[in-house]
């Protein structure tokens, strides 16, 4: 499919982020627009004050929880698949794998398809839809865990090591540090997936997305909230956000075995500066293979990397023949993961 | 290799003791023979080999991967074994075809089907992982491969493990494990099979030789306890209790001899004609770092002193002794500047007779008619203290910061020689420490149990900033001599008064004063104040003391001895 105008005429980046100027919108904005698509309800890309959102039923539904009714001046739905004609282009919507809700956005302009990933993994997660290849001639990636050192364990194993540590220590509890959204939910799912049927317990700060999940059809067993316990919690999981991990709050566990899953523990420098004790490597973002092999089955000729890290993967790019080209967005942050 | 590789991955993550022995004990017990002893053989004294393998890993890596993202992957990491672990791809997925293909998790069913009709499946080892080796496999080839054929089975093992199995294999072969565990942990946790006491094991641990399955076949009830008779063995040492005021006040001096507690280190000799081993306290044989020790005697015997430099009868301070200690080898310099020698204090075994369970008093006697007999170079006795009554020894005592001894050791005159820590047989009575004002600038957080707390401190003396103003300069760091409920406060305290954080750490305003012990102060180099504290500890905190009103810089310099 020959290209016949250059996709930085019609696909911008201003210093709200992405912008496709036909249909005169921005994908994921860093500061307030009038029309936004959202890939999903993470706080770094889905941010308040836009005059009018598009996104998936659940993305919004995560907005309106998290940000409140009002976060945007309207909000419309649009599901996976559905083509959305938007000024001078065409819209629709593929999952992306990421958590519950998270869409690729597809765009068309005169011939030319565009895909702007969002954040994706390749990985089956039983909380979100799973990614959907979508062939174009531009692909816009994520490269949160863009260098080769990156490859992220089989999860199941890193469930099995977290299993085996209760068995080994079942007198402590194990407080796993994980991020509210999606992270925390696809955690429970996959505990319940091994046969693990007790309560797990979460830190209030889990409530409500957990809650949410349940009303948007995930189901994920028995929880209860660390503030009613009636005892240290021994042998028992907890699941709170990273930054807890360390609180005055643990005091009230049974000397706990701190963990954290996230795909930077893959790098022991980065475990470490995180104190656990229990690394696991679980991680909603596509590893390096993963990256490389969406590339290549999406067999755009020109990619872009947003955010990240985009010079090891820009190099891979052009080691794979293709045009690659940093974006440099500012505003997506890492941590969360 | 499997269960190996997260062993140590579990143990570098995990800081508490207990933990550690946890894991280590269960390994043992899930482990079959061979393996499980080699595991404990690179937890204690090592793997009979070891290989410089940087060079052999670059290289490997240069074949199979675009040296710019290896620089990348390499920055980033910050360790060149732990890089290539994390980005080695298995030789199979180098293909062209595969290359981009991405692996089986995110793709279709069908190839999982394809996987499975595979003609000929391969059938899963012992390891678990397909075809991963097993630990004793791994040692057995390492012991006699050749130089050239290493680059090639480092490869080939590399393809089969994950990534934590690679960095294990690496730091196997490396012949460093660092994982946080000293060879008396390991030990420690192989007893606790048995419920045993380390002691139990380092009494017979130098009879044996990897891979220990004579010792696993006795730590489960299978075999008789290895014979260590003749076998040039590290024996248990015999420990003292610190001596408190209720302790002094209960004790009968006439009951008691005393000698001069040397600050230098715990050693024991173990010799027989041409043989001669020097152990640490905790069972290293530390005899290639002091070959001016051990190489004069031809003797049989085992003794118990202290290890010291000492120049012209005199013995040097504790920090000439540190130049000496944690080396590999020792240059001629090294040992006519900071000369070695050990102070004898007790005989476990002379000429093959064990003389243990003697009275104190009648292996003394028997140590110096064989010491006035034999006059083993480099070693004297260490002499006994004459005193008259409980008086005199209390004033010989306080006089002990002058004579630059640590203090005095009382030792029961009937005691046998008791492997362990017994209480009331040995007093260590350690002089009156130093003690002085100083102000909390930063506190860390802790690690393990102590993660939630600040509970690290750095504390600061006064002294003339350059523009005239008090300022406060760090003069050490202290993580212990509070109790649980004093740690809370502490932390309360700290969490008041933050003035910046970074990270772990908390700077905050000038207001709590500690009490700082410590045993001697020295001039040194490598810190801001100029001096360095020897073992400063929490005495007291000073909840009613103004921060202003705290000690000088002055002041601690004029105490360095």
């Amino acid at each position: 499919m020959p290209s016949t105008i250059p996709f930085e005429q019609w696909l911008k980046r201003d210093t709200a982020g992405l912008c496709c100027a036909p249909g005169g919108f921005h994908i994921d904005p860093t500061r307030a627009v009038p029309r936004a698509i959202i890939t999903h309800g993470h706080s770094d890309h889905a941010r308040p004050g836009h005059g009018a959102v598009l996104a998936t039923p659940e993305t919004i539904a995560i907005m309106r929880a998290r940000l409140g009714p009002d976060a945007a001046g309207s909000f419309q739905e649009l599901r996976y698949g559905a083509p959305l004609g938007i000024g001078g282009a065409t819209v629709r919507l593929a999952p992306a794998g990421h958590i519950l809700g998270s869409a690729q956005v597809v765009i068309e302009h005169r011939g030319q398809r565009a895909v702007i990933s969002g954040d994706y993994k390749r990985r089956p997660d039983p909380t979100a839809a799973p990614f959907e290849l979508v062939r174009c001639d531009l692909f816009v990636t994520e490269a949160t865990f863009g260098l080769p050192v990156f490859r992220h364990e089989p999860d199941v194993g890193e469930i099995g090591r977290l299993l085996a540590s209760l068995k080994a220590f079942p007198e402590r509890t194990h407080l796993v540090g994980a991020y509210g959204l999606g992270k925390t939910q696809r955690l429970i799912a996959l505990l319940r997936a091994a046969g693990y049927d007790r309560p797990i317990w979460l830190h209030g700060a889990h409530q409500a997305m957990c809650d949410l999940y349940g009303e948007l059809g995930v189901d994920l067993g028995d929880l209860a909230l660390v503030g009613d316990a009636t005892t240290k919690l021994p042998g028992e999981i907890v699941l709170c956000p990273p930054s807890a991990l360390k609180d005055r709050w643990t005091r009230r566990l049974s000397d706990p075995v701190t963990a954290f899953a996230s795909g930077w523990m893959r790098v022991r420098a980065r475990a470490r500066q995180y104190g656990v004790e229990l690394p696991l490597v679980i991680s909603d973002h596509a590893d390096w293979p993963e990256l490389i092999a969406t590339i290549a089955e999406t067999e755009a000729e020109e990619v872009w990397v947003t955010h990240g890290r985009e010079d090891a993967l820009v190099r891979q790019i052009g080691l794979m023949g293709k045009r690659g080209r940093a974006l440099a967005l500012v505003g997506y942050e890492e941590d969360g993961e | 290799m499997k269960a190996f590789a997260e062993l140590l991955d579990r143990l570098s993550y995990s800081p508490s003791r207990n933990a550690k022995l946890r894991l280590m004990a269960d390994y043992f017990r899930a482990t079959p023979d061979p393996d499980r002893g080699w595991a404990l053989a690179a937890l204690t004294d090592g793997l009979p080999f070891s290989f410089p393998l940087r060079r052999t890993l670059m290289d490997m890596v240069a074949r199979r991967m675009d040296p710019e993202l290896f620089r990348l992957s390499r920055d980033y990491v910050g360790d060149t074994a732990e890089t290539i672990a994390l980005v080695w791809e298995p030789a199979a997925s180098l293909s062209p075809s595969s290359r981009g293909e991405g692996r089986g998790e995110g793709r279709p069913l069908a190839q999982a089907s394809e996987f499975a009709a595979a003609p000929h499946p391969i059938p899963l080892p012992a390891g678990g992982e397909r075809g991963s080796p097993r630990l004793a496999d791994v040692v057995a080839e390492l012991a006699l491969i050749g130089r050239n054929d290493l680059g090639p089975r480092l490869e080939a093992w590399l393809d089969t493990l994950d990534a934590t199995g690679r960095w294990a294999l690496i730091k196997l072969l490396t012949g460093a494990l660092r994982v946080g565990v000293s060879a008396r942990l390991a030990k420690t946790a192989a007893a606790e099979m048995a419920g045993l006491a380390v002691g139990d094991i380092e009494e017979v641990w130098h009879a044996l030789s990897p891979p220990y399955e004579l010792l696993f076949a006795w730590l489960e009830g299978r075999g008789p306890r290895p014979d260590v008779a003749g076998a040039p063995a590290f024996r248990p040492l015999m420990l003292s209790h610190a001596l408190e005021d209720a302790d002094w006040e209960a004790l009968e001096a006439a009951d008691f001899a005393a000698e001069w507690k040397w600050d230098g280190i715990r050693v024991q000799i173990v010799a027989r004609p041409g043989e001669v081993h020097l152990y640490s306290r905790t069972g290293d044989d530390i005899a290639d770092s002091f070959p001016d020790v051990v190489g004069g005697p031809n003797f049989d015997a085992v003794l118990d002193g202290e290890l010291l430099v000492m120049r012209g009868g005199e013995v040097a301070p504790f920090n000439d002794l540190q130049q000496r200690l944690n080396r590999k080898g020792v240059s001629r310099k090294q040992m006519e500047q900071f000369p070695a020698h050990v102070r004898l204090y007790d005989a476990l075994l002379i000429e093959g007779e064990d003389l243990r369970q003697l009275a104190w008093h009648a292996r003394r006697a028997r140590l110096e008619a064989w010491h006035a007999r034999v006059r083993p170079a480099r070693t004297d006795l260490s002499p006994l203290i004459a005193f008259k009554d409980k008086a005199a020894l209390r004033e010989l005592w306080e006089a002990t910061r002058e004579n630059s001894t640590e203090g005095i050791m009382l030792k029961r005159r009937d005691s046998a020689y008791v492997a362990g820590r017994p209480k009331g047989l040995w007093w260590k009575w350690k002089r009156a420490p130093l003690t002085l004002d100083c102000v909390l600038m930063y506190a860390q957080r802790g690690s393990g149990k102590r993660s939630s707390y600040y509970s690290d401190y750095t504390f600061g003396a006064w002294r003339q900033g350059e523009g005239g103003a008090a300022e406060l300069v760090p003069v050490g760091k202290a993580y212990f001599g509070f109790t649980d409920e004093e740690l809370l406060q502490i932390d309360r305290w700290v969490r008041n008064h933050t003035t910046e954080s970074f990270g772990p750490v908390r700077a905050v305003s000038p207001g709590l004063v500690f009490e700082i012990a410590f045993d001697a102060v020295q001039r040194s180099s490598r810190h801001k104040s100029g001096v360095a504290m020897r073992f400063p500890r929490i005495h007291r905190i000073r909840w009613d003391k103004p921060a202003a009103e705290a000690d000088r810089l002055e002041t601690l310099m004029a105490m360095i001895a």
